[in-house]
């Protein structure tokens, strides 16, 4: 079981969560955040005074999976989210212990 | 400002419409109307040394005219809105932690100026008790006898419009005034500074300048100076600028700015305001025409000067950074808006888009050097009021027609034009503009002093930091998450 966090440009969630869902990963949290990697801030101009705005807003999604998905999800959301201009994002995966779902107790694999 | 064009006098209000037409339908000069409208002015003209002295004697007795009246009551609706406009409008540019502050910074003036403006801001500025050229009485105070028993006496010879109208729209111009200054001082002063700030602002400089300039005063066209002041270039927006640059100097900036200062948290409202403004400014200066029949002329300059602002700013912006902005088209029409104010009812629409456009250029320049400069009138109230007020005031000179500066309400302004043409009006103008200056920089400043020692006048760093809306109101705009 693995935990997938994807770091994407805000126009792309939509296309992920189609792709996600098209493989039959149907459980996801999105979440709005602020952040910069290789492609910096950028520049803003309001009456003339400069901003350097260096936390640009992205989109956080979170995804629990099985790790028979993992691949596959990964594929998923790399294809979706990529633009080949800097700033398309990143994919983190981090291994998890167990899931447990609240309403009927159910843990492991059969929880996601 | 104050003219109306209906109290029997047909030649004139005939001659203004007949220079109106010539001028913006046909662009041609048809030589008869030319004839025609210069004998009728002839006539007016030569009647001027002979009135010199006694102007006023001359206006037939006003009689309450409906229209009229209906035209103050709309005007002064409109003008009202412009204060929760203005709120956007200054609300939009300041961080999200601030904006409730920076709103209320306006939007309570409405309260605090609508009390203290019929209880005795009119009466300081428009009643005649001290006798003297540069503040009221006290004759007028709660409004005391203002429209007589059933408020629909006529306000004066040779004005049809009710007094309490009069008095209703007038007291949304002091409303507004001091609101304008709060854009040069968010994010830093505290609620308790601003509320006596305002009150004595209002009472101390707004009520003088507005004696001065509208109410018989030594500024304007029964006083010394003979400068036109159509709705308040002087009164309103130098006043504000001036106030703002003043106050902003004593203060001092924001501990953020310049190095640490963040972009308008939400330009939607600031377009938001800036339309309600040029909405509201219908009011502001269509209906300062104080006559129904002749108030298209300045609601049509008043328009169309903020379209030339908008359109002079953007293209400005385009040509020299590559991109229009939104904050920009709000901004240019505001300063179109602002330059069009002392001239509305005294220029053609050649004149109405030329002022509109170098007022905006002006501001534009202005608010560039401010930013260079680095000094932290937040908003830039001077850079916009204070400097479009000027350009504007100055600019009315130049371009006013003789025909919309009738002798009858506008005694030593017509003979000043009659003269000097318009560069002795330009001259007046001047002498109007420097005084305002002096007389607004030196009263604000020392109000400022005083209240600085008494009570202070910013909120402490820390409190800064945490920001005004939970500081000062105990509430927050949006979620603390999002400041």
């Amino acid at each position: 079981m693995k935990m997938i966090t994807a770091l994407v440009r805000p126009s792309k969630v939509d296309a992920i969560k189609t792709a996600l869902v098209s493989i039959e990963v149907v459980g996801m949290t999105v979440s709005d955040v602020r952040g910069f990697g290789r492609q910096k801030g950028q520049v803003e101009r309001y009456r003339g005074n400069e901003f350097t705005v260096d936390f640009l807003p992205k989109v956080k999604i979170t995804t629990v999976v099985s790790d028979d998905k993992v691949d596959a999800a990964i594929a998923a959301i790399a294809n979706a989210a990529r633009t080949g201009e800097i700033g398309d994002g990143k994919i983190f995966v981090t291994p998890v212990e167990t899931a447990i779902r609240i309403r009927t107790g159910d843990s492991g694999d059969a929880a996601l | 400002m104050p003219r109306t064009l209906s109290s029997g006098k047909g030649a004139s209000v005939a001659t203004t419409f007949d220079r109106f037409r010539t001028k913006v339908l046909a662009g041609v000069q048809d030589p008869q109307l030319r004839r025609y409208a210069f004998f009728v002015m002839a006539a007016g003209a030569g009647l001027v040394p002979l009135m010199a002295g006694s102007a006023k004697a001359a206006l037939a007795p006003g009689v309450t005219d409906g229209a009229d009246t209906m035209l103050m009551l709309m005007g002064s609706a409109l003008v009202l809105l412009m204060t929760p406009g203005l709120a956007f409008f200054y609300g939009g540019f300041t961080r999200s932690k601030n904006v409730l502050n920076t709103m209320m910074m306006s939007f309570f003036l409405m309260g605090l100026i609508g009390v203290l403006w019929v209880v005795i801001g009119y009466s300081l500025a428009f009643d005649g008790g001290f006798k003297s050229p540069f503040i009221g009485g006290l004759g007028a105070m709660w409004l005391n006898g203002v429209g007589g028993e059933l408020g629909d006496a006529a306000l004066a010879p040779g004005f049809n419009i009710s007094a309490t109208s009069f008095a209703l729209f007038q007291g949304m111009f002091a409303i507004i005034t001091p609101a304008l200054i709060s854009g040069a001082l968010v994010e830093r002063v505290s609620f308790k500074f601003w509320f006596w700030f305002c009150l004595l602002w209002s009472l101390f400089v707004y009520s003088p300048m507005a004696k001065m300039v509208w109410g018989g005063g030594f500024l304007g066209p029964f006083g010394s100076v003979g400068a036109i002041d159509f709705a308040g270039g002087t009164v309103v927006h130098i006043a504000s600028g001036v106030a703002a640059l003043v106050a902003a100097a004593m203060i001092g900036s924001r501990t953020t700015w310049p190095n640490n200062n963040k972009p308008p948290h939400n330009v939607p409202f600031i377009l938001l305001g800036a339309g309600l403004l040029w909405f509201g400014w219908f009011g502001f200066n269509g209906a300062s025409m104080f006559a129904a029949k002749t108030a298209g002329l300045p609601f049509l300059t008043t328009t169309t000067a903020a379209s030339a602002g908008m359109l002079a700013w953007c293209l400005i912006e385009w040509f020299k950074d590559g991109k229009p902005t939104a904050v920009g088209a709000a901004t240019g029409a505001v300063a179109g808006l602002v330059g069009i104010t002392p001239g509305a009812g005294f220029v053609y629409m050649g004149p109405a888009i030329a002022i509109g456009a170098l007022t905006a250029a002006a501001c534009f320049i202005a608010v560039r050097i401010k930013a260079a400069i680095k000094f932290d009138d937040s908003l830039d109230t001077f850079m916009v009021h204070g400097v479009g007020g000027t350009v504007g005031a100055l600019l009315a000179g130049v371009f006013a027609a003789k025909a919309l500066v009738p002798a009858d309400y506008f005694p030593l302004s017509a003979k000043i034009l009659e003269e000097g043409g318009n560069v002795g009006m330009f001259i007046a103008q001047l002498k109007a503009v420097i005084f305002s200056y002096a007389f607004v920089g030196i009263a604000t400043a020392i109000i400022v002093a005083i209240l600085n020692a008494v009570i202070g006048s910013r909120v402490s760093p820390e409190q800064e930091d945490r920001g005004l809306d939970f500081v000062a109101h105990g509430e927050e705009a949006y979620d603390p998450m999002t400041n």
